[in-house]
This record gives structure tokens, C-alpha cells and sequence, in this order.
């Protein structure tokens, strides 16, 4: 078995627990906007699709690339902006009389 | 700066990204810390693509400039959308994030190939079948939620067999490319295969099940965005996939845990045959029923009020009016609170969202195990748009096909008003028997307009 893949199996070992321990805390009012932040996490997934698409090999590399650019970093933008949207309409009964 | 101490400039960023991620998720916790971990999440995935773009392996910037630009403008409608919308917006961006990591695991397959390693091939393979069928399973899914496609389960006879058929296909395809990865051909019927099998994992799942579905798509979604990791060896993808698949996970088995369903009972089970023969057998019984004159009496005489809403309160647009009522309410000096089931929306957590954006204050939004004990010191449990999760026979019927699911005990309370468009059963079809209760109270009405008529007949009256 490869080197990389035994250090990244660590990583992943580690970085699940670590989010089942974190996510088990968060509040379930905020389960949905949990589900849109991680979806925004996750579209770091763009990181990749420049590196492959500007790496320019093959045309189909290329072209998959771009795509997957336009995919990921629309859910970068979209993902932030509607927790952020959510996030902004919860209020605590002292905020709202104040 | 020397290339070496560039990537290492990259590499730090993407470690500054990763402390990010954590942070973003842990001050989630609550309400009031939530706003700084979106803004710590934005700022670390600033930076990790600002450092990409200075990756040297980048040497074509025009057209990834132009696709950043495209995918900003397609993500903020995207991030526009109404409340009520979000659930379909969700799976889109669960189809939208697996498919960018399926096509990259394509594009590093037709780069590598016939060099691929057998191990390396592995991943790809994996990484693309479990990228593909989440794309499609998205799809059906959004498709579901908008209601563009039927939501009611579409099933045929052997269709488990089928499907785990097109499955092994997809995986047997796999398996012969890792030992012949130059076979371009069956890469590619592996990658249709997939595509299949999300579709037919999807379709016969029906809409009550939907916030299980789109949680175990939530986690397919990440798993895949990890395995992309390993491929490229990218630990921020590995780190940020795993939190995401780990994320995933846990909000499917809250959501199992509260229908009463097993992982592989949503997955393979039909569940809405079984209740259509259910909803068969049951007689015509008498119910009381009451007008709004009536409905704004007892809940003004009342101490405390529980309002339990559903779906249908959303679907009737009677949020704003439910929020006219709770301040009429609490006015007179009356304890109003909120009794949120965790499948009460069509995601997890979806009800609180849409009580928030009609400026519910979140702190009277009280959980299900919280709030069961609260019902017998209510004067009245006020149902707005609810069925399913108030049915007391999950609680005392065996025979119920929803028995066993756990269930907001409304009919403890000391009045129940149930407000209801006609005494039709609700989405999984079956009879209500809390609808018979003497302390029960029908309001026949739609929910906006119901709703709307009591807080009138409150402030004429006050």
C-alpha cells in the first residue's frame, strides 16, 4: 500500500471523529444550516478542479476540470450565502425586543 | 519566491483551512456563536482557492477565471432561494459537489491511463462510482422535492434485485479495470452504470422519507469529496469531505431514529404500499368541531399553548400569520412555545428555519424529547399542518404501520385543536386517531386563513 495512502487514511480517521464529536453538539435548530455550511466546506473540492483544470494535459482533463470549477464554486457561493441568509433570521426572544 | 517555498506558502494555507473548517463547525453550536463560524469558514475558503491560483502546476488562468465567474453567478441565485426551497437547493448542491468530484476523478483517470497503478485505479473507481450515483440520486431527489417528479414511492416487483444488480455491475466493471485500467470503454459503462444506480436508488423512495434521504446523500456527497483526497493525495479534501460525510452520517441516523426506520428499511423498503392497504379499514367516527370565535376563546383562557407545526403550515404560507398569533398571544400574557419534531420539515431542521424567517424568536423553538414532557400541564396543543407526527397509534397500535415512531404527545394535552383542510389522511395515509379524542377540537379550514380569522376574533375581543 502506498505511503500517501496510509498518511491520508490517518487524516480521515481523525478528521471523522473529530466531526461526529463536533457535529453531535450542534444545536438541531440549526441542523439545516449545518447542511448548507458543510456543503460550502466541502465545495473546497475546487481546490482540485483549478489544479486540474489550469494543469492544462489533455483537453478532456481540461474541459472536465472547468466544469467541475463551475459546480464546486457555485456551491462555494451559494452554500456560504443562504447559511449566512439563515443564520441571520434567528433571533433570541431578548434580540428581538431590544 | 522559489517554487519550493511557493508550495509550501499553499500548503500552509490549506492547513490555516482546515483550522477553519474545525472552528466553522464547532461555533455552530449554538445561535448566538453561528454567524463568526460561517465568516471563519468564508475566510478559509478564501484563502485556500486564493493559494491554488498561485499553485505552478496552474499555467491556464483565462478560463478558469471565466468558469469563477460563471460559478458565482450560478451559486448566488442559488443562495437566493426561498425558505421553503431550501431542501430541493440542498440535494442540487449534494448533485452539484459529487459530480465535481466525479468528473475530476474522470479527468485523472484519462490522464493517467494506462499507467493507472492497480491501487490507484481502485480509488479512482471507487471515487467516481460513489461520485456518479450520488450526482443522479441528487437529481431524482431535487426533482422529488420540487415536485417535478411524483413524490410517492415508484416501486415494481423485484426491483431490490434489480437494482443491487446494476450495483455489482458497476463494481465488477471496477474490478476488471483494476487489473486492465487501459480498457477505456468499460470505464466509461462504469461511469453510465453508476449514473443508473443512483437514479434506481432514489426513485423508489418516497417524499415522507425525503429528510433521511437527502442527510444520506449529504454524506455520500462528502464520503466522495474525501475519496477524491486520496486520490490526489489532498489532505484539505480529505479533511473537508470526512467532516462532511461524518456530518451526513449523523443527521441520517437522527433522522431513522425518528421515523422508526433502519438505514436499509428507507433504502429498500416501500414504505408507502403498506400504508395505502392500512388507511383502507377505517369507518366513518364523529369528530367535534369548532369555529374561530370558539378557537380564540379557549386559547385566550388559556395558561399555556403549545403550537405543533408541520409541513403543511409552510405549503399553506401561514408562518407570518402562526407569528401574528404568538405575539397576540404572548401579549395577553400567555406561554406560547413551539413543539419542532425533528421530521416536522423536509430536511433535518428545516422548521426551524422557516419559523425564524417569520421572526419566531428561536429560543421558544423546543425539540421533541424536550418539550413531550411539557404536554400535560398544557391548556392547548394548537396542530397546525401536522399529522404523521402526532398520531398517538404510533405510540399504542401495534398494528399501525407507524407504530414505535417516536411522537409529539399532543393528545396529553387538556385541549387539542387540530387545524385541517378536510378529514383526508395525511402524507403516508393513515387514519389519525387523535382527530376522535373528546378533548379534541377539529378547525376545518385552510391554515393561513384559520389561523388569520382566530387572531382577528383575539384582538376584537381584547
Amino acid at each position: 500500500m502506498p505511503a500517501d495512502f496510509i498518511s491520508s487514511l490517518f487524516v480521515f480517521i481523525l478528521a471523522a471523529f473529530l466531526g461526529l464529536e463536533l457535529i453531535k453538539r450542534v444545536s438541531p435548530l440549526l441542523h439545516t444550516p449545518l447542511m448548507s455550511l458543510t456543503n460550502a466546506l466541502d465545495a473546497i473540492v475546487v481546490v482540485a478542479a483549478i489544479i486540474i483544470a489550469g494543469r492544462h494535459e489533455t483537453k478532456v482533463s481540461t474541459i472536465l476540470g472547468l466544469i467541475a470549477v463551475v459546480a464546486s464554486f457555485s456551491n462555494m457561493v451559494g452554500g456560504f450565502l443562504i447559511t449566512d441568509r439563515m443564520l441571520h433570521m434567528f433571533k433570541s426572544t431578548k434580540a428581538k425586543k431590544s | 519566491m522559489s517554487p519550493a517555498a511557493l508550495q509550501q506558502l499553499i500548503d500552509f494555507s490549506y492547513i490555516a483551512a482546515v483550522i477553519g473548517f474545525i472552528l466553522a463547525l464547532k461555533w455552530l453550536s449554538s445561535p448566538v456563536s453561528a454567524m463568526r463560524g460561517v465568516l471563519i469558514g468564508e475566510i478559509a475558503s478564501g484563502v485556500a482557492v486564493a493559494a491554488t491560483l498561485f499553485d505552478p502546476q496552474v499555467v491556464h488562468y483565462k478560463w478558469i477565471i471565466v468558469a469563477l465567474i460563471i460559478g458565482a453567478g450560478v451559486g448566488i441565485p442559488l443562495g437566493l432561494v426561498k425558505m421553503t426551497a431550501v431542501p430541493q437547493r440542498t440535494a442540487l448542491s449534494h448533485a452539484f459537489g459529487a459530480m465535481s468530484a466525479a468528473l475530476i476523478g474522470v479527468a485523472e483517470y484519462y490522464v493517467g491511463t494506462p499507467h493507472l497503478s492497480k491501487f490507484e485505479m481502485a480509488e479512482i473507481g471507487l471515487e467516481v462510482i460513489i461520485g456518479s450515483l450520488t450526482f443522479t440520486g441528487s437529481i431524482i431527489a431535487a426533482g422529488k422535492l420540487q415536485e417535478i417528479l411524483p413524490q410517492r414511492p415508484i416501486t415494481y416487483k423485484g426491483q431490490n434485485f434489480v437494482s443491487l444488480s446494476v450495483l455489482a455491475t458497476a463494481i465488477t466493471l471496477m474490478l476488471i479495470l483494476i487489473f486492465h485500467p487501459g480498457y477505456t470503454h468499460l470505464f466509461s459503462a462504469m461511469v453510465v452504470v453508476a449514473l443508473l444506480f443512483g437514479v434506481m436508488l432514489v426513485t423508489p423512495i418516497g417524499g415522507a422519507d425525503m429528510p433521511t434521504v437527502i442527510s444520506l446523500l449529504n454524506s455520500y456527497a462528502g464520503f466522495s469529496a474525501a475519496l477524491l483526497g486520496f486520490v490526489l493525495d489532498s489532505k484539505v479534501l480529505v479533511v473537508a469531505g470526512a467532516l462532511d460525510g461524518a456530518s451526513g452520517f449523523i443527521l441520517s441516523v437522527i433522522m431513522c431514529k425518528a421515523m422508526n426506520r433502519s438505514f436499509t428499511n428507507v433504502l429498500f423498503g416501500a414504505f408507502g404500499q403498506v400504508q395505502t392497504t392500512a388507511a383502507k379499514g377505517t369507518e366513518e367516527r364523529a369528530v367535534r368541531s369548532a369555529t374561530a370565535e370558539e378557537a380564540a376563546a379557549i386559547l385566550a383562557a388559556a395558561n399555556k399553548v403549545i403550537v405543533v407545526p408541520g409541513y403543511g403550515m409552510a405549503v399553506a404560507q401561514a408562518q407570518h400569520k402562526v407569528r401574528e398569533l404568538f405575539d397576540s398571544l404572548t401579549k395577553r400574557g400567555v406561554d406560547v412555545k413551539f413543539a419542532i419534531h425533528p421530521v416536522a420539515g423536509r430536511m433535518p431542521g428545516h422548521m426551524n428555519v422557516l419559523l425564524a424567517e417569520a421572526d419566531i424568536p428561536y429560543d421558544k423553538m423546543v425539540e421533541m424529547d424536550e418539550i413531550n414532557g411539557e404536554f400535560p400541564q398544557t391548556d392547548v396543543a394548537l396542530v397546525i399542518g401536522a399529522n404523521d407526527v402526532t398520531n398517538p397509534a404510533a405510540r399504542n397500535d401495534a398494528s399501525s404501520p407507524i407504530y414505535g415512531m417516536p411522537i409529539l404527545d399532543v393528545d396529553k394535552a387538556r385541549t387539542v385543536m387540530v387545524i385541517k383542510r378536510s378529514m383526508a389522511t395525511g402524507f403516508a395515509g393513515i387514519d389519525n386517531p387523535l382527530y376522535y379524542l373528546d378533548r379534541t377540537l377539529m378547525l376545518f379550514g385552510d391554515a393561513k386563513g384559520f389561523v388569520g380569522n382566530i387572531v382577528r376574533e383575539l384582538s376584537s375581543g381584547a
